[in-house]
């Protein structure tokens, strides 16, 4: 009886997940349809999707596998890189719909493929090493897409580390890749409709994962590695297996954001170490192991520096101190005492 | 207690969304207002974007301001065919996302002509929305080819390959030097474009490269490796398509190892004097490829200058000669069109587009600028050499 009230409660709390989602969807399609969404607005709609996915990617990491990932934005230019190279090449052979969704499967699968590789030697260790390795990881995958020179023409593919006359392409050729200057060209073929879409799926699948037996073993894990070995767990599988998905949706989050603008380029500022990090306040902020928390905290935390722009040279200061603020809000002892005194639930309660 | 914060944090985001969108509902009011100012025949809505924070702060910065100097002047003197400027200016950060989302701020705000913007990435981001919109974009010193791609995008500054080829060109048909070392930064879009445009065109003026020397953002601050494979292979001039902080660093180093090549530079290493605790006599004689020396003679230029001085208490740099040039631009050819504010930003850019190609503007950067209809500005190259600590044309 107990059991199949606690299976209800989860599925409850994942449908109102999912549920807040769908009707952010449908109140933001309808304002926009309504043409009262100003431009600014509109044009935020994809990237919240993108950092909401990639705060729930990270969260499966950071919270329920509880291992730490400082690389999580080197994913995210992984998929991005892979999905937006491949849109390139087809731009002309490919009708838009499934280019695109090609493209969507194509830059997760490389990025969880990468997740992985990564993932065999350091999960097996015990330890920060993961935060140290994928930090590594970020900074060497936007280095390398930095000197990386690709070019097509008649006779295929050309490759480079040097620079695109390097390439020695025919006269018909074109540089697909070009070092620090990126991919231009990318088709923007990412909307609000797909970017929903995507969202609500990684959280279906991260959800999911939690309630389902690996989501427990890989929670168990995380409690206390030893009991769980002890009752026959594979430790290694089971991380994997999680830091691989959260890859792969992190990858996913990157296809967004590469059919989004027409240029891509690896640059400290969307793929570096401070991207990582900004994902990881989003994760700390929403709630460690919180799903539903990391969206709202994504989508708040994109808009405000953005909502802010009227203020001009003060927003970025106000920006941090309010970050600061929330963050003592929620997790200072004292604050937390305070809350817990002033609760909507006890004053419910006095009202009983 | 996670309830209770989640519950909390569903709060501020549906306040933040109410926020957003109460913005939303005013942003038509204001636009309107913005109509109803028009027909009264008050204001010319211009914005503008750059980075005025973070690592590219400079750039955006001196646009900003470059502009401003522009806009008041114009103000002062009775405007664009009668009617006033109203200037605002978006921060991007160096970021093609964030670019995107200033300029729609932007936009809400009710601009009808678009000065921007600063850097090449965004700028490539940008002109896919102005296009879509249809609206006049002037991009002062986004260098990258794709920057103005479509029929509604001009540029002041040349363009990368414009840079490397005419750098060449100098270098060959002046006989300067024909053994040839370049250092660049392979991490940064400016600097490779001209990089790889120079190589290209290089051999066509009998220049021969005899080191090619790369190093990143995250590396810039020993060169000696690279001089001393320049010193190594004989060059006689050392190509410095970078900025001018790691000139800077280049021209002791080399100095530091008895390495004495003629240096050549593009417009980057405007500002190379300036660079605190610089000996500028190891700057002797370094050549510039650069459309603005903050020091010369003509009076447009003296006096943007000191207008520019007495505002905030520094030299402008060659990007706000760019923004000031960008403004009066826009407005000889809102005045070629007869344009007035009453018109929507998509009829501007159709009447300024045809006027483009009919201008001609002295500005600061060049005298005689044109346009052809890819949007490129015609003017001449100007080189200058450092001589007795002071820019000298050459």
């Amino acid at each position: 009886m107990k059991k199949k009230m606690n299976m209800n409660k989860s599925t409850k709390s994942t449908l109102i997940t999912i549920g807040m989602v769908v009707v952010a969807y449908i109140i933001m399609t309808i304002l926009a349809n309504a043409g009262v969404l100003s431009s600014l607005m509109k044009g935020l709609l994809v990237p919240l999707c993108i950092y909401a996915i990639i705060a729930v990617a990270l969260n499966l990491t950071v919270g329920i596998l509880g291992e730490l990932s400082l690389g999580h934005a080197g994913f995210m230019c992984v998929g991005a890189f892979t999905s937006s190279f491949f849109s390139l090449c087809f731009k002309e052979t490919m009708a838009a719909g499934p280019r695109f969704l090609l493209a969507i499967v194509i830059g997760a699968l490389v990025s969880a493929l990468f997740g992985l590789l990564i993932g065999i030697p350091v999960l097996r260790l015990q330890g920060d090493y993961l935060a140290i390795v994928t930090l590594a990881f970020g900074e060497i995958i936007k280095n390398v897409i930095n000197v990386l020179y690709v070019g097509r023409d008649a006779n295929g593919f050309h490759f480079s580390l040097k620079d695109a006359m390097a390439l020695n392409m025919e006269a018909d050729g074109k540089v697909l890749i070009n070092g620090a200057q990126g991919i231009t060209g990318t088709p923007n073929d990412s909307n609000f409709t797909v970017g929903a879409i995507l969202l609500v799926v990684t959280l279906i699948i991260v959800l999911n994962l939690i309630n389902s037996r690996s989501g427990r073993a890989i929670m168990a894990i995380r409690d206390n590695r030893i009991a769980a070995e002890s009752v026959g767990i594979n430790i290694t599988q089971f991380k994997l297996l999680a830091f691989s998905i959260s890859a792969g949706l992190a990858g996913l989050a990157g296809v967004l954001y590469a059919h989004n603008l027409s240029i891509l380029q690896a640059q400290p500022k969307n793929f570096g170490y401070n991207m990582s990090i900004m994902i990881l306040v989003y994760v700390v902020l929403g709630g460690i192991g919180n799903i539903r928390g990391s969206v709202i905290a994504s989508v708040i935390l994109v808009l405000l520096p953005e909502l802010m722009r009227e203020l001009n040279d003060y927003r970025m200061l106000i920006y941090s101190i309010v970050l600061i603020g929330i963050m003592l809000f929620n997790w200072a002892p004292k604050a937390r005492l305070l809350r817990e005194k002033y609760s909507l639930k006890r004053l419910l309660k006095k009202d009983n | 207690m996670k309830k209770f914060t989640s519950v909390l944090l569903a709060v501020a985001m549906v306040a933040t969304m109410l926020v957003g969108c109460g913005a939303k509902t005013e942003a038509p009011a204001a636009t309107e207002n913005a109509a109803v100012e028009a027909a009264d025949g008050s204001v010319f809505k211009i914005g503008g974007s750059g980075p005025i924070t973070g690592g590219a702060a400079v750039y955006g910065l001196a646009v900003q301001r470059g502009a401003q100097i522009a806009v008041e002047e114009i103000n002062a003197a009775g405007g664009i065919n009668g009617y006033q400027i109203d200037y605002n200016f978006a921060d991007d950060e160096h970021d093609a996302e964030k670019a995107v989302n200033g300029y729609n701020t932007l936009k809400d705000w009710g601009m009808q002509m678009f000065m921007g913007t600063t850097t090449s990435g965004p700028c490539v981001a940008v002109v896919e929305k102005t296009n879509e919109d249809n609206m006049y974009q002037i991009t002062p010193s986004g260098s990258a080819v794709e920057c103005i791609k479509y029929p509604n995008a001009f540029r002041v500054c040349f363009s990368d390959p414009g840079q490397g080829g005419k750098s060449a060109q100098y270098i060959g048909e002046n006989k300067i030097a024909s053994k040839v070392a370049v250092i660049y930064d392979s991490s940064d879009v400016y600097s490779t474009g001209i990089y790889q445009s120079f190589k290209a065109d290089a051999a066509n003026y009998g220049v021969e490269l005899v080191a090619e020397e790369a190093f990143t953002a995250d590396n810039k601050t020993d060169f000696t490796i690279q001089l001393q494979k320049a010193k190594d292979a004989g060059a006689e001039l050392v190509f410095l398509p970078i900025y001018y902080s790691e000139a800077a660093l280049i021209l002791s180093q080399a100095n530091n190892m008895g390495f004495a090549p003629m240096f050549f530079g593009c417009d980057g290493l405007d500002g190379i004097l300036s660079v605190e605790d610089f000996d500028t006599t190891l700057a002797e004689g370094v050549m510039l490829l650069t459309p603005f020396a903050a020091d010369a003679e003509d009076e447009a230029t003296q006096s943007f200058v000191s207008a520019y001085q007495d505002a905030f208490g520094e030299i402008p740099i060659q990007f706000a000669a760019d923004a000031y040039d960008a403004i009066y631009i826009m407005k000889a050819a809102l005045e070629n069109a007869d344009a007035t504010p009453e018109m929507s930003a998509s009829e501007l850019c159709e009447v300024m587009k045809a006027a483009m190609l009919e201008i001609t503007v002295d500005g600061l950067t060049g005298a005689g600028m044109t346009w052809t209809e890819d949007g490129e500005v015609n003017k001449e190259p100007k080189a200058v050499k450092i001589v007795d600590g002071a820019y000298t044309a050459m």
